[in-house]
């Protein structure tokens, strides 16, 4: 799993450009970082990183979380994401996201997560998730992005 | 008052995250539509390969704020409040091109629609909707 997660971050290239990392990963979710970084500034004015850097860290966060709740591999795709920005990430700050997989259904998983620069009780974003599971419905991975013949 | 055009277009190039996304605009008359194109850096997944979700829901906030500022004319950056992403279908190596709504801009908050599409409009990758804490350049009466 640990492995697999190393691939999902390095084998990301969006992933690599924003230097995630996986901080801790167990049974119980997933933990996430992504370091400050100027070039992820999303108000000048104030220096704040962009609410699309949370988004993105909290997306990842969750899908980890999902492969954490199964007991095997299965391809995943996010259906929908909600976010609740309660307030702007702190200035210099590196941000972390720990997202928990709570409930796994045949087709669906869902998963709740909350990103916070120091303290996980004073957060800066809470997220809730539904993962489609088996995203390539069994005709193998990446099927759903081929051209579909009675497409018109 | 300077051309709105101009000042969304400043806008994006003060904002690192808009450099580092690499996301432009485009008029035709007063609408606007937000251009991501494709790069490796955006990619989530590259077995697929697919542009990143997070990248599709950032790009879509954006297209919020700007057409925000476009449209409303903002004495600061709208804060987000909420966003709620719904995956369509994956974010192809395509260009991803993003319109965006305002159903209804109060004295405080701002709801906001955006839909994202790649080779078909009729065909959405993905879409948002959201509210934003906005602070107008006039007090209106």
């Amino acid at each position: 799993m640990r492995n697999f997660v190393q691939n999902m971050n390095q084998g990301s290239p969006q992933a690599v450009a924003l230097k995630l990392e996986t901080v801790s990963l167990d049974k119980t979710g997933a933990v996430l970082k992504v370091p400050y970084d100027e070039k992820l500034i999303g108000d000048p004015e104030t220096g704040v990183i962009a609410g699309g850097v949370v988004t993105t860290l909290l997306d990842h966060a969750c899908g980890q979380a999902v492969h954490t709740g199964l007991t095997e591999f299965k391809t995943i795709a996010t259906l929908d994401l909600r976010i609740d920005y309660m307030r702007p990430a702190k200035v210099g700050k590196d941000i972390y996201a720990k997202a928990h997989c709570y409930k796994v259904t045949r087709s669906v998983a869902f998963v709740r997560a909350i990103a916070y620069d120091d303290d996980p009780e004073d957060p800066v974003a809470a997220a809730q998730a539904a993962f489609m599971l088996d995203s390539s419905g069994g005709r193998g991975f990446g099927a759903n992005l081929k051209a579909r013949k009675d497409r018109k | 008052m300077s051309d709105p055009t101009e000042t969304v277009e400043a806008m994006l190039a003060r904002i690192p995250y808009a450099q580092f996304l690499g996301m432009t605009i485009e008029m035709a008359g007063d609408e606007m539509t937000a251009i991501l194109p494709f790069g490796q850096h955006i990619v989530g997944n590259p077995v697929l390969p697919a542009i990143h979700g997070g990248v599709l829901g950032a790009f879509m906030e954006m297209t919020a704020l700007a057409q925000l500022l476009l449209t409303e004319g903002q004495a600061r950056q709208p804060r987000v409040i909420d966003v709620s992403i719904e995956y369509l279908r994956s974010g192809r190596p395509l260009t991803t091109y993003a319109r965006a709504e305002i159903k209804k801009v109060g004295r405080r908050i701002a709801n906001v629609h955006v839909e994202a599409w790649q080779d078909r409009r009729a065909a959405p990758i993905a879409a948002l909707r959201g509210h934003f804490l906005v602070t107008p350049t006039e007090p209106k009466s």
